[in-house]
């Protein structure tokens, strides 16, 4: 959509192996380095689609500016791409978004309404919805929870990508939800390669949870684009865990990765240990660490 | 005294969905206390092993966030402002 700029830059990233953190002998475990997109998480991937189809379709003209509901990545991902195809960004986010969230919207120019933190998630996304409703003309409305778009990029890149780095030998795809783009698009491709692929759902252990991106689906209301059907099992974990399985991958193998990167990670070791040699599972590392410096999630326990 | 807390979208199911409860006490502690023993189920989401708030729970009073300053310990009255807040902006309806 254009041509040598960010937009470029989206996917084909690496896939590390994290298996030296696992007790299963013969097990791999290789993760998805997602923090390597421009925007600095796997967001780049469902925003880099959406507004390619608002800009196939016409819903996306010069006179519009991009309006959606976020906690923050999705945000930047429309941020940085907003200021590559010279759109206006307007954002609804809890004002209890971090400093460093706040201050790349700001580095890309993007306009945030605060929206009251006790309302979470679904306060941001009621207010964007009511300012797109108060002026459908005004905005390119994308709904990232609703949006085919979303999963259908991960179904596209992450999943082929997953596939060819793993040389079709990948056997369970662990995954935490959000919105449920990546869990579905690459769940569900990866099953239409290989059938036997499981799908293994992360989810945080309580409504109340530090892990920042990730929704607990028995308390919240259901995203549009998520399919109750696809996973196979379900794993929980909780915000201490995420954060302890944060520490081992900076500390024993240089990879300094978000929250639910560690929640990740964590239920895709938790699943190793009771796998047969030759299992081979794929997590994602949705972004990187250095966003969640003044959360505290580095300070010494 | 009686104080009214703010409580997050979150935990409102454990509070028969109100989003404020009106607690007795002098100190956050206490509205703590109290709100725990009116809602025993929401103990676990809010409290370690130790019985000390989680991580990622912050309360603010009048706007400002305790954590750094007197904690639990800080004194709360019925005209001011209290409320529990969760550390992240995602979680509720979901954004990862």
């Amino acid at each position: 959509m254009c041509p040598m700029n960010v937009c470029d830059l989206v996917g084909r990233t690496p896939l590390l192996d994290l298996s030296s953190l696992s007790p299963a002998e013969g097990v791999g475990v290789w993760a998805k380095a997602e923090f390597c997109n421009p925007s600095g998480s796997v967001k780049d991937r469902a925003a880099r689609a959406m507004l390619a189809e608002g800009l196939k379709s016409g819903g996306l003209g010069p006179e519009k500016a991009v309006l959606d509901s976020t906690s923050g990545n999705t945000g930047i991902a429309y941020a940085m791409l907003g200021a590559a195809l010279k759109r206006r960004v307007v954002l609804h986010m809890p004002a209890n978004a971090n400093r460093e969230r706040k201050a790349l919207l700001g580095a890309y120019g993007a306009e945030v309404v605060e929206t009251d933190p006790l309302e979470g998630s679904d306060g941001a996304y009621l207010s964007a919805k009511k300012a797109y409703e108060s002026d459908p003309d005004g905005y390119f409305f994308p709904n990232q929870y609703d949006n085919p778009e979303n999963p259908r990029a991960h179904y596209l890149t992450t999943g082929p990508e997953i596939w060819e780095q793993t040389g079709g030998g990948v056997t369970h795809f662990v995954c935490s939800v959000g919105t449920g783009g990546t869990f579905m698009g690459v769940s569900s491709k990866l099953k239409s390669l290989k059938p036997e692929v499981r799908a293994v759902l992360v989810q945080p252990d309580s409504p109340l949870h530090g892990i920042e991106g990730t929704k607990h689906l028995a308390s919240t209301i259901k995203p549009g684009i998520f399919d109750r059907a696809l996973p196979d099992e379900v794993v929980a974990v909780s915000t201490e865990e995420a954060v302890k399985v944060c520490r081992r991958l900076a500390g024993e193998l240089g990879v300094l990765a978000g929250v639910s990167a560690g929640a990740n990670v964590a239920a895709a070791l938790r699943l190793a240990g009771g796998l047969p040699p030759g299992s081979l599972v794929a997590t994602v590392l949705g972004d990187g660490g250095a966003r969640y410096l003044s959360d505290g999630l580095w300070d010494k326990a | 005294m009686t104080v009214k807390l703010s409580i997050p979208a979150a935990l409102r199911g454990f509070a028969d969905g109100r989003a404020q409860v009106e607690l007795e006490g002098a100190t956050l502690g206490d509205l703590l206390d109290g709100l725990v023993g009116l809602h025993p189920d929401m103990g676990p989401h809010l409290l370690d092993e130790n019985g000390a708030p989680r991580g990622y729970v912050n309360f603010f009073v009048d706007g400002k966030n305790v954590k750094g300053g007197l904690g639990l310990g800080t004194p709360v009255g019925p005209g001011q402002s209290v409320a529990l807040v969760p550390a992240i902006a995602g979680g509720s309806r979901g954004d990862g």
